[in-house]
C-alpha cells in the first residue's frame, strides 16, 4: 500500500499540473477537470503496475481523464446544456507537447485575470498552477482553509459565469496582459520573502513556488520582463540569510553581512538580467533587477554605485511614475552625496495619500536626518514611523534606532 | 418618451429564497414581460448575474484599469447602459473601455442571465 501511494505521489508530482491544465480546457470546467484528473490517476495506479507504463504517460492521463469527465457530464442532468462544449475525441487524441504547454499558459493567464480580486488571483495561482492543496495554500498564506476554499469557489464561479476566457493573450494583447501575471508571481514571492524564516511550520516556500512559476513562464514565454522578474527574485532571495540576525531582528542592507549572500543566486540572477537586457524595451522588473544587481555586486556597502542606482531610478520614475518609486529615488539621491536634495524631494511627496501614512517613508526620512546629524528631526520621524506600523520586527528595529539616537547624545 | 426601469434588490434576500420561491419569481417576471409586450410597452430587458460576477472598467490617462466587483463610488450616479454582444469577458471589457465615460467614471460589466423556460400551464383542479 505504501509503495502504491509513493508511486501515486510520484505520478502526481510529475504530471498533475499539466494534465489538469489541459483537462480544464477540454472539459471547460475547473471542478469537473479536477475530479476527472483524480479518476485518471486512480486508473493509472491500478493499470500501470500490471500493464506497464504507457509510452506517453501524460497523454494517457489526459485521454483517460477526458473520458472520465465526459462520462460525468453524460450522467448529469445538465448534460444537454454542456454537450456542445465538448471537443470531439479526435481532437483530444491529437494532443501534442506544444498544445499541452499552451494549456499551462492558458491556466496561468486565467488564474491571474485582472477581473478577479488580487487575493483570489494569488490563491488560484498557488492552488491550480503550483498544484498545492487548499490546506497547503491556506497555511502558506496564513489563512483558515475554509476562508481560502470559499475564495477559490467564488473565483471559479466568476471564471465560469462571467466567461473569463481560457486563453493565452494574442501577440497584440500580451504587453497589456503579461504584467498581470508577473504581478501575481512577484506578490507570491514577496508574501514569502516578507515572512520571518524559521518560525514557519509549513514546508511550502512561497519564494520557491514563485521562482518555479517564473522559471516555467520564462520557458513558455521568453519575454524580457519575465527574465527581469526572475533576475529580481533571485537577486533578492540571495540575501535571505543576511536579512535577519540570529535573534530574528531585521538587518538593513547597509549593515548586512555580505558574506552570507548566496553568490550562486547572485550569479544566476545576473545571467537572467543579461538575457532580459538583451531584449528591448527594458521594462519595470528589469529596471528593478538592475538596481538589485548593483547592490548585489557591491562587496562593501560603501562601494555601492549610487550614481548608477539614481540613473536607474530616474528611468523607472519616468516610465512608471509612482510615489513609492519617488521615495526610493530620493533616498538614492541622498546616498549619492546629495542628502539635502534627497530630503527636499521627500518633503515634496510628504502629503501624498499613499505616502503620508506609509511607515517606511518616515523611517527613510528619519534615517537621512540621522545621517545629517539632525537628531531632533530624526527622532520625531522615527516616532511617526512607529505610530504607523503594526509589524513587530519593524517596531523593534525603530525602537533600536531611537535608542541609538539617544545614546549618541 | 422612452424610460428605463432599473431593478435593484438585496441579493441576500434572493439568496435566502427557496428554490420554489425563486422559480415563482422568475415565472412572475416572464408573465410580466408578456403583459408589457402585449400592451406594446416592452422594448427590451434582461436579468443579470449576481454582483459576484461583476468587473469594473475605468480608463485614466489612457490606461485601462480593471478591477473585481461592482463600482463602489457613492459619488457616481448611473448615467446610462449598453447591452453588448461579446464572445467572452475580455472582449466585453475591451468594448467597455471604449465607452467614453469610462474616462470620467466607471463602467460595470456584468454578464446577463436568461429567464428559465416558461412553465407549462397547469391544469386547474376541478376542470
Amino acid at each position: 500500500m505504501s509503495s502504491e501511494s509513493a508511486y501515486l505521489d510520484r505520478l502526481y508530482r510529475d504530471y498533475s499540473r499539466r494534465v489538469q491544465a489541459t483537462l480544464i480546457r477540454l472539459l471547460g470546467d475547473f471542478e469537473l477537470a479536477e475530479e476527472a484528473m483524480q479518476d485518471a490517476f486512480v486508473a493509472a495506479v491500478q493499470q500501470w503496475p500490471v500493464n506497464g507504463e504507457p509510452d506517453n504517460p501524460q497523454a494517457w492521463l489526459i485521454r483517460t481523464g477526458y473520458h472520465c469527465g465526459v462520462d460525468q457530464i453524460r450522467q448529469r442532468s445538465t448534460a444537454r446544456r454542456r454537450a456542445h462544449l465538448l471537443l470531439p475525441i479526435e481532437e483530444v487524441l491529437e494532443l501534442d507537447e506544444a498544445t499541452i504547454e499552451d494549456d499551462s499558459l492558458r491556466l496561468l493567464f486565467t488564474c491571474c485575470h485582472p477581473s478577479l480580486s488580487i487575493e483570489a488571483r494569488i490563491a488560484m495561482t498557488l492552488r491550480e498552477m503550483c498544484g498545492l492543496t487548499t490546506e497547503q495554500v491556506a497555511s502558506a498564506l496564513l489563512m483558515k482553509p475554509s476562508t481560502l476554499a470559499q475564495r477559490i469557489v467564488r473565483a471559479k464561479r466568476k471564471i465560469r459565469d462571467a466567461h473569463i476566457p481560457y486563453a493565452v493573450p494574442t501577440h497584440e494583447e500580451l504587453p497589456e496582459r503579461l504584467p498581470d501575471v508577473l504581478k501575481v508571481i512577484y506578490l507570491v514571492f514577496n508574501e514569502g520573502y516578507s515572512r520571518s524564516t524559521g518560525s514557519s511550520v509549513v514546508d511550502i516556500s512561497l519564494t520557491q513556488e514563485a521562482m518555479r512559476l517564473g522559471n516555467e513562464l520564462a520557458r513558455l514565454l521568453p519575454q524580457g520582463e519575465v527574465f527581469g522578474l526572475m533576475a529580481l527574485m533571485l537577486l533578492n532571495d540571495a540575501r535571505r540569510d543576511a536579512r535577519q540576525d540570529s535573534g530574528g531582528e531585521l538587518v538593513t542592507l547597509d549593515v548586512q553581512d555580505r558574506s552570507l549572500w548566496h553568490q550562486e543566486d547572485i550569479h544566476n540572477g545576473i545571467v537572467w538580467l543579461q538575457q532580459a537586457l538583451a531584449l528591448t524595451p527594458t521594462g519595470y522588473y528589469t529596471l528593478q533587477a538592475s538596481i538589485a544587481a548593483e547592490h548585489a555586486q557591491a562587496i562593501r556597502a560603501e562601494q555601492t554605485d549610487w550614481g548608477r542606482i539614481v540613473r536607474l531610478y530616474d528611468a523607472l520614475c519616468r516610465r512608471f511614475p509612482s510615489p513609492i518609486l519617488t521615495l526610493n529615488r530620493a533616498v538614492a539621491i541622498a546616498m549619492n552625496g546629495a542628502p539635502e536634495t534627497g530630503l527636499a524631494l521627500l518633503d515634496d511627496i510628504a502629503h501624498h495619500p499613499q505616502i503620508s501614512r506609509y511607515h517606511l517613508f518616515h523611517a527613510a526620512k528619519a534615517d537621512l536626518l540621522r545621517r545629517q546629524g539632525q537628531r531632533e528631526a530624526a527622532r520625531s520621524a522615527y516616532q511617526q514611523a512607529l505610530l504607523l506600523t503594526n509589524l513587530d520586527p519593524e517596531k523593534r528595529f525603530l525602537h533600536r534606532r531611537l535608542a541609538e539616537l539617544e545614546a549618541s547624545t | 418618451m422612452k424610460y428605463v426601469a432599473l431593478v435593484y434588490y438585496q441579493e441576500q434576500i434572493i439568496n435566502a429564497m427557496s428554490e420554489q420561491q425563486w422559480q415563482d419569481l422568475n415565472q412572475e417576471c416572464i408573465a410580466g414581460v408578456e403583459r408589457l409586450s402585449a400592451s406594446g410597452h416592452y422594448l427590451a430587458g434582461q436579468p443579470l448575474q449576481p454582483t459576484e460576477t461583476a468587473t469594473t472598467v475605468r480608463v485614466r490617462d489612457g490606461e485601462t484599469l480593471i478591477s473585481d466587483g461592482p463600482f463602489a463610488e457613492t459619488k457616481e450616479q448611473l448615467a446610462g447602459f449598453y447591452l453588448l454582444e461579446a464572445h467572452d469577458l475580455n472582449e466585453a471589457l475591451q468594448l467597455a473601455s471604449r465607452i467614453p465615460p469610462a474616462r470620467l467614471g466607471s463602467i460595470e460589466v456584468r454578464p446577463t442571465r436568461e429567464l428559465p423556460p416558461k412553465a407549462a400551464p397547469q391544469k386547474e383542479s376541478g376542470e
